[in-house]
This record gives structure tokens, sequence and C-alpha cells, in this order.
């Protein structure tokens, strides 16, 4: 055995003259740092993760996790993790492996562009006291209604018109898929309560419908991706929606493998593969090749379901984004769920996360320009997901051209996650990305169910503020509003790319 | 006995049409002039025998959970995908991407089939999907496959040179489940996650009887097809990426 060459990330530490010995520290610890010496805690810093579980549920406040002091000698190219990751390559021979999105400081776009607001020309709405609408109805949208008078002068639909099934929201606001596996169940619970709680979805991810969450159907929406995991009628027929994966924003172009260690028995079963062997999920979906095979597997759901449910497939953004968005619409897709570079994963190689994909804002602007010069905006709505961290980039996705928005990290936030990035361990202390039951457990769905929903409340009430600044009482009024967006420090290029204009003009 | 007339018809008519038949109880529907309709079969939950005249489309069986169809002809591609229960009997050739993902069910093919058949089924205790084909099967037979049965007869006759059973990448990425194949493998052909062994005798229960299945589809001899020894393939181990990443 040599020693690893791999420094220490964090040090983790414990005030001696604090700590109170309650062990509460080797007992929250899912890495396994602390052990018991007889006398005192000791520490195995190098299997720190920075999760901040134990300083949290510390009673007398005697942790402290730093990130390590020693460092490899300053150098800019050879920055620690390049120099950490050779190492580790060398030692091990496999592929650096990250959870959650991309950390890298690449450019963030939303924080190039400011809203608009009003000022003496027109007036701003206070949402508190007036109406403010944010319901959103996600589907294909006719070409046209047809509508006839009641006998007492009323509008209605004429009979026989049939409209599209359509998934209603009643904020712009998703979750994005998380599949039981890569996420405890009651980590879906949480997200399954908060989602009827706020009238909006959450969405299964690909590992099947656990029977806890039937009686959330009304708020679930189902996923087919290359592995097949869990799929069968009832499945297809539980939710809201199914949703064809193609790719993710953390890993575009790449299937999932999710590790041994996250199945258990109760994983193995609803997705049918041997306990322990790790879940493949095929790089490509090999039933289709090509837009014609995609459109035929849209139609089979659709044929599955009887067309009662809206279809959305579900890519990452790559470089020809808006011209492969184009062919999903034609291809029947009533939904276009678009995954940026930055979105979250349960674990990528970090050469594809760090490396593949374009952002979410690049992709909205490209893709509803497409479809709007291409005629076919109705025939499908977009969600934005990848990277959307508060309701201030929501607004600004949905001035762009998105319909909604999916969130995924944000939601885990509210759960106890800190984006250590250690998903693809099963490890993790908060309970969320683990299927070890004594880590599970420590989830209660009822009371982060709540604060979840708290987040989307709060989110609502800044969307409404943001609304009402702009002078418009409807998000649908936003939708596509680029004329309200101005951009902030950037070229040309990306303000016309952006199809919005300069701060100041 | 309930016949429906497929000619010139779109398969989302057709496919109401069964669809409403099954509803009202019929439980034997004859499809006539079948040409090319895809999703026949599609999510139907009932258990009705139904008899296609013709040459049907893709995603024939789809998602089924429950009916027999019986193909009198060739039948195309992505046949019992992701199938959940019910049997699929073929009494020609069928094409590529047969039963991916299937998690239960029967589908059986009199001739030989097409690439990437069998790919990522899977199995759970006594839910096993099966797929017998007569004949030979083309490259990637059995990809990723995590559970279920899939049984090679190569039975109009093989030659591991000149007319091999199963094309390349035999078993590739395979970690559950059996692959059984009547003669002889080419071990440079088989994916880097299986090996070839001799039967046991469960699985010589477990292939007779798959078998005594098939032959009552086809009207053919269970003994003269075990006349010829057969071999087994099963994954090395449960857990082929396991060194993959660096943690």
């Amino acid at each position: 055995m040599f020693k690893s060459h791999v420094l220490p990330e964090y040090l983790a530490t414990i005030d001696t003259d604090k700590c109170i010995r309650c062990k509460r520290c080797i007992h929250n610890c899912g890495w396994g740092v602390y052990s018991w010496s007889g006398e005192r805690v000791l520490i195995d810093t190098q299997k720190c993760v920075k999760c901040l579980r134990c300083y949290h549920y510390c009673p007398v406040e005697a942790i402290e996790i730093e990130d390590s002091k020693t460092r490899y000698k300053d150098n800019s190219s050879w920055t620690y993790k390049n120099i950490r990751n050779i190492k580790k390559q060398a030692e091990t021979g496999g592929m650096p492996l990250s959870g959650m999105g991309c950390d890298l400081p690449l450019p963030i776009l939303f924080d190039n562009m400011l809203l608009d607001a009003c000022q003496v020309t027109n007036p701003s709405i206070d949402p508190l006291r007036e109406p403010m609408e944010l319901r959103t109805y996600l589907g294909k949208k006719p070409d046209k209604l047809e509508v006839e008078r009641t006998k007492d002068g009323k509008l209605k639909l004429k009979e026989g018109f049939k409209m599209t099934p359509q998934i209603k929201l009643d904020a712009p606001f998703m979750f994005s898929p998380m599949s039981f596996g890569s996420i405890s169940l009651n980590a879906q619970k949480v997200l399954a309560m908060a989602a009827k709680e706020c009238g909006i979805v959450m969405n299964t991810g690909e590992g099947s419908l656990h029977e806890d969450l039937l009686p959330y159907t009304d708020h679930v929406m189902v996923q087919v991706a290359s592995g097949r995991f869990g799929v069968n009628p009832d499945y297809l027929n539980a939710g809201v929606a199914c949703e064809i994966k193609i790719g993710q924003g953390a890993k575009p172009g790449i299937g999932g493998h999710l590790p041994g260690e996250k199945i258990p028995l109760q994983v193995a079963k609803t997705r049918m593969i041997p306990v322990g062997s790790d879940a493949l999920s095929p790089a490509p979906q090999h039933d289709i090749y090509s837009i014609e095979d995609l459109r035929q597997l849209i139609y089979a759901l659709k044929e599955a379901t009887e067309y009662k449910k809206p279809i959305s497939v579900k890519i990452a953004t790559v470089h020809n984004v808006a011209a492969i968005a184009s062919g999903i619409v034609r291809a029947g897709a009533d939904i276009v769920y678009l995954d940026g570079f930055r979105g979250g994963t349960g674990a990528a190689p970090n050469v594809i996360r760090d490396h593949m994909g374009i952002p979410i804002e690049h992709a909205i602007a490209a893709v509803d320009e497409r479809l709007r010069q291409e005629g076919i905006r109705n025939e499908a709505s977009v969600v934005a997901a990848g990277g959307i961290r508060s309701a201030g980039d929501a607004a600004k996705a949905i001035a762009l051209g998105a319909d909604a928005v999916a969130i995924g990290t944000a939601a885990l936030m509210t759960m106890g996650c800190t984006v250590c990035g250690k998903c693809y361990t099963g490890n993790c202390s908060w309970g969320i990305t683990t299927q070890r039951p004594e880590l599970t457990a420590r989830l209660d769905p009822e009371i982060f169910g709540e604060r979840l929903a708290n987040l989307i409340r709060s989110w609502k009430h800044e969307l409404m503020e943001v609304l009402g600044a702009l002078g418009v009482n409807s998000i649908e009024s936003l939708r596509g509003s680029r004329e309200r967006i101005r951009g902030i420090g950037l070229d040309t290029e990306t303000l016309d790319m952006l199809g919005i204009k300069a701060a100041g003009t | 006995m309930y016949n429906i007339d497929a000619k010139g018809m779109h398969f989302k008519e057709l496919n109401e049409q069964v669809r409403a038949a099954v509803k009202d109880g019929e439980d034997e529907i004859t499809l006539q002039n079948v040409n090319g309709q895809y999703y026949i079969g599609v999510g139907i939950r009932e258990k009705p025998t139904i008899t296609i005249e013709g040459v049907p489309g893709n995603d024939l069986a789809a998602f089924m959970d429950g009916p027999t169809l019986r193909v009198k002809s060739n039948a195309q591609d992505n046949i019992a995908n992701t199938m959940n229960s019910g049997k699929v009997i073929i009494e020609g050739h069928a094409g590529d991407v047969l039963g991916y993902g299937m998690r239960g069910g029967k589908l059986h093919i009199k001739g030989n089939v097409g690439y990437r058949v069998g790919i990522h089924m899977k199995g759970y205790k006594k839910q096993i999907p099966t797929i017998v084909a007569g004949g030979t099967a083309g490259d990637f037979f059995g990809e990723y496959m995590a559970g279920g049965v899939l049984i090679l007869l190569g039975l109009e006759g093989t030659d591991v040179k000149t007319n091999p059973i199963a094309g390349d990448y035999l078993g590739t990425g395979m970690h559950g489940g059996k692959i059984f194949v009547r003669g002889e493998i080419d071990p440079t052909r088989i994916g880097a996650e299986v090996g070839i062994l001799d039967l046991d005798e469960n699985d010589h229960k477990l292939l007779k009887k798959c078998l005594e299945d098939f032959c009552a589809d086809f009207d053919l001899s269970v003994d003269d097809i075990m006349k010829e020894p057969f071999k087994k393939l099963e994954p090395i181990t449960d857990r082929p990426y396991g060194n993959l990443y660096a943690y």
C-alpha cells in the first residue's frame, strides 16, 4: 500500500474545550470522518467532503470545516483542481467524477442581464393588492380557437373543438427530473408534496414511480429514458405528462451509470436489475437514431396514453440546439425541455460536465427565435432548466422566451444540500442522494416538503413583484418579451444572439 | 371472432378500432390487409388474441401488457419495445431492436432477427422476459442485458465462420440474465463482460420450458432442437464498470 498523494480538500477540526463528547458528529457523518477513541472524537479529514451536516448538528458549535490550508504552489495554469485530478487518475486509472453542475467560473449571462421597470410614463402595478396571474399551461397550443356564443351571450369553445392536452401549473415552475435511486424516496416525497401544495409538478426521472407517490400523481410527470427503468402502461398513464429524456445538461451525449452503491433491494426491484449492479442508461435511446425515430417514440407514447397526455422531450443544450428543437417540435413533441450545461446531476465524468454543451440563456434565445421564425412556436411549450438560481433568473429566462423553468439543485438545497458534489457515492449525510436507510430516515418529507413549498411561495411573490414593477399583470405578458431586458458588459455578437439591446439604448 | 380490414387505414384509426373492440370485450380479433401500420397492440392491458395478416409496422406491441399477437408474415423493427407482459409470435423474420428494455412476456420469432435484439432486457423474480429466435441474429445481441432470457436457435443451419449464429459484440455490457445459443459461439465476437459456459441442470429445465412453448407456437419438435448442444452466456460480473471512475 502506498500513501495517496492526493491532498485532502478539507480540514475538519473539533475544539476539544467546547466538545461535550455527545458523539452526534459521529452519528451524523455519512462519510466516516469521525470515530470514537474511548475518550475523544478522532478525525479522518481525508474523508471529509464539507457537506456541513456535522457542523449544523453539533450542539456546542465545536466543529469547523475549513478548506485545507496546504495547497500546491500557486500556478494559474496548473491549478489545485488540475493537479489533484491528475494524481487521482494516476492512482486509480479511473475518470474523475462529480455530482452537481459545472462549477467552473464560466460567464453566467443571467448576471449580465437587467430587467426594465416602469417610471412615470407607464404605471407599475402593486401585486399585493391587484390581481397578478402566474398560471401557466404547458403543451401544444392550437393555431386558432373556435368559439361560439351561448344563449345568454357568453363565449364558449365551439361544440366539437378539441383542445390539445395541457399541464396546468399555478406558477411557471417545475421540479426537474430526479429518479428514485439517484435520490432517496423521502427526497422524492418532498418534491411531490411541495408540488401538490404549490400546484406545480415534479418529475420522476428514470427510475419508476414508487407506490408512495401515487397520491400525488396529479402533480407528477413520468419519464422514459434510455434504460427504460420502471416503464409500463400504468406508469405512462399515471401522471400529467410523459417525458422522453434524450439528454441531460450536465452530461450531454452520454448515458447514466447509477452506481451499485445506490442499488439496494428496493431500487433493484423498481428498476428490475440485480441488487448492487450499476444501473446503466445507454448513451442513446437505441430506438432513436433520427428525428423520424423520435417521432416514432413520441407517437408510441401518445398511442399508449390515448393522446390524453402531453409528451415532453428533454435535451441537453448543445451547439446546434435551435435546429434540434425545431426537429423535436416537428416530430410531434408538445413540450421541449432544454437543460443547460450548468444543470445538475447525480454523477457525471468531469471531462463531460465541464467541457460540453452551452448555457441555458443562449439556448432559450436561440430556440425561441428559431421556432418563431419557422412559425411553429405555438406547437410546443419551452421549459428552461440548468442553472436557475433565483426568481430573477426565472424572470429573465421567461422574458427570453421560456414558458416555464425547472429547478433541481435549488430544490435539493431546501432539504439540506450544500452542493458538496458527492452525490455519486451514496453517502449523502442529508439523506438526499443516498439509499442508506439510516441516512434517508433523517429527511422528514413533511418538514422539508413545507420548506420547499416555502421556496416556491417566495419565488411566486418575487415573480409577482417583478411583473408589477414591469407594469404587467400576467406572466404571459413577460413571456418572450426581450424588449424588457438589457445587456450589461456584453459584446455586440452576444447581444444580437440573445436578441436584446445594451443597457442605455 | 372480430375482423378489421386495415386496408389503407392510418395507424391512429386502426389502433382506435382495435382498442374499441378490446374494450367491447372481443377476445379474438383478426386484422386483415395490414400494411406497415405502426403501434399495433401498443399499451393494451387486456388479454385478447390478435391475429395480424400482412406486415405490421414498427413498434408492434410496444408497452403492451397482456395480449397475444400472432403475425402471419415477417415483421419490422422495435417489436415488443418495453413490453410488460403478453406474447408476440412472428411466423417470419423480424427486424432490429426487438424487445428493447423488455420487462416481461414472450417474443417468439420463427426466422432471423436483426441488430441489437434484446438489449437492456430486465427481470425480477417471476417476471422474466423471454425472446426466442429460430434463426440467426445481427450484432449487439443482448447488449446491456440486465435480466430475462434470450435464446438463439439457428435452425436453418449456421457456420461459425461463414454464417455465424450471432454477429459481433454478443452480450456486450451484459450484467444480468441468460443467453442460450444452439451450436458454436466464436469467442472473439462476444462482449468483454460475458463468459461462455456449459448449461447446468437448472439451465436445461429453463431452456426446455422456453422451447416447449416456442415449439408449440410453430409446430416444431423440442427433442429435435435439443439434440444439438447449447452454450450459455452469462455476465462475468454484475458490475462491469465498477472501476471506471476515480472517486
